[in-house]
């Protein structure tokens, strides 16, 4: 029973007619989500420009406010009061949708997302395969962009949308069959009950791989090619000024939130943990895993298109689907009571597969050697 | 309440399907069809058929439109829309002809309710009616089909 649920009934008792009492409770969850996202896309926006000055460093924005909190802030009002420019040979309608289409389905995600134990908008038995349904909308909306704005970079960056899209969403989908093959359940709410080792540990190979494919399906470096700006200026938003842009903007933020909060419930254990309240140690994980990402995009070089592709179909997927048979087989055969023996098998085989992969990738020349 | 929603989806699904044959422009016709399988989506929860729902967007928002589009954007001259008075009247025929087979179809199918309760859980009795009572083998051969599709594909793309 969720936290909307009960609130719900209470307003059933309360004698408020069948219509209101269902509108009420839903309207709540949705500003609570707009909310909720939007304040902490913020924080995001500043915590990673912090951090990547940390990691070049230098000091990252450290003017408006107390540490520069409200930077963000001022560059939102900027967007703001920008023009907002449409190009004269655009699709007016495709351009004006866009950004709403890309944004709209992130929102959607976190419906799903348990905060802690019962705060959850909507506890489907089909938790997570709803977040890869609604996540792959956004794809459309790039496309909109792309295509609507009529600018040869935009549509190079649509057709890079659909090859990262499609080919990392296969590996991302067998890594989450491990779960679900180990819960017994796609629910958001069960995965979390079901770890009493967090799944990182139990499965660390389908959690590298899930946690890779999920940088790609929300194209933040090394993957961030759609907007690589040093070959196609910025890809699908190139024509997008002011409001739409930042709609853009946030969207993508959002798009990292919701896949680190996914992440965190997935394979870290979601709000479980020792002494803490269950809503801190979600953030806790939430902003570990967002400020592991940071520390990747400050790291690595980005991918060119044929190593993007070759890492999915020749690294990942394959690797995916041996891991999925290992946990299928352990879950047969392993008892339940023996989850060290677990973890013990899968670091061994996630070693040995790691290992015979990488010698596949050697880099020489500038090229891969596959 | 519900049956509000229902009438909303049905307008929303009728004016989709519609702009989708007379929409010119046809990547906006496109974006039609997804509108359509969205609004489809909606009747399968108004169903109870949550599964099916979140299937309906994965497979043809998130997989078979998108096909669609890339083929789109890799034809030529393609915002003018396409040269199709040639087959005006042929397209006409066969879409009459089909439009009589589902109006025969769909008048001579007498539609039940069912009379249980809608399930909570739906994957894992969905699962267990495809993989333990005999359907397993019509499902490995749709698997097998499909791959022998890619690998066809492969096979006619390849430079030799």
């Amino acid at each position: 029973m969720t936290l909307l649920d009960q609130f719900q009934k209470m307003l059933m008792t309360a004698g408020l007619p069948d219509w209101a009492a269902y509108l009420v409770p839903a309207l709540v969850g949705i500003i609570l989500i707009i909310a909720v996202s939007l304040t902490l896309v913020i924080i995001f926006i500043w915590w990673e420009r912090r951090l990547l000055g940390r990691f070049q460093l230098r000091l990252g924005p450290n003017r408006c406010g107390p540490e520069g909190i409200l930077q963000p802030v001022a560059t939102g009002l900027k967007l703001l009061l920008k023009e907002d420019i449409v190009p004269a040979k655009a699709d007016k309608i495709l351009h004006f949708l866009a950004p709403i289409v890309v944004f709209v389905p992130v929102l959607m995600i976190f419906a799903v997302v348990p905060v802690s134990e019962g705060a959850i908008l909507a506890n489907l038995n089909i938790g997570i395969v709803y977040v890869i349904a609604i996540s792959s909308i956004s794809t459309i909306g790039i496309f909109m962009a792309a295509w609507g704005s009529s600018n040869k970079f935009a549509l190079i960056s649509g057709m890079r949308t659909v090859a990262q899209m499609v080919s990392y969403e296969l590996p991302v989908v067998l890594s989450i069959v491990g779960v679900g093959l180990v819960t017994g359940s796609f629910s958001m709410l069960s995965i979390v009950q079901a770890q009493s080792i967090p799944f990182i540990l139990l499965m660390p190979l389908g959690g590298v791989i899930f946690f890779l494919g999920c940088l790609a399906e929300m194209n933040r470096s090394p993957f961030d090619l759609l907007e690589a700006d040093s070959e196609i200026v910025a890809g699908y938003h190139t024509e997008y000024s002011g409001m739409k842009f930042a709609m853009f903007f946030m969207g993508e933020y959002g798009v990292a939130l919701a896949y680190s909060a996914v992440i965190a419930t997935l394979f870290l254990g979601g709000w479980s943990g020792p002494l803490l309240p269950p809503v801190i140690w979600f953030l806790i994980k939430v902003v570990l895993v967002f400020s592991f990402t940071v520390w990747m995009r400050a790291t690595l070089p980005r991918l060119r298109v044929d190593q993007l592709m070759s890492f999915a179909w020749k690294g990942l997927l394959p690797m995916a689907v041996i891991n999925l048979v290992i946990i299928a087989i352990e879950v047969l055969v392993v008892p339940a009571s023996m989850l060290w023996l677990m973890v013990i098998l899968n670091f061994a085989f996630a070693a040995v597969l790691v290992l015979l992969w990488s010698r596949l990738f050697t880099l020489g020349g500038g090229r891969v050697e596959v | 309440m519900l049956d509000l929603i229902f009438y909303l989806l049905a307008v929303i699904a009728l004016a989709a399907s519609i702009a989708v044959i007379m929409v010119r422009d046809i990547f906006r016709a496109a974006l039609c069809l997804i509108m359509l399988f969205m609004s489809v989506a909606g009747f399968f929860l108004l169903l109870h058929a949550d599964f099916l729902a979140i299937v309906q967007v994965l497979i043809y928002v998130g997989a078979i439109s998108i096909l669609i589009i890339v083929a789109i954007m890799l034809t030529r001259d393609a915002r003018h829309g396409l040269p199709l008075d040639n087959y005006k009247y042929w397209a006409g025929a066969v879409g009459l002809l089909l439009l009589i087979a589902l109006a025969y179809g769909i008048l001579n199918t007498t539609f039940t309710l069912p009379g249980t309760a809608p399930l909570e859980q739906t994957i894992q009795p969905i699962g267990q009616q495809l993989f333990g009572n005999g359907y397993v083998l019509p499902v490995e051969i749709a698997a097998v089909l499909l791959l022998s599709a890619i690998l066809g594909a492969i096979a006619v793309l390849r430079d030799k």
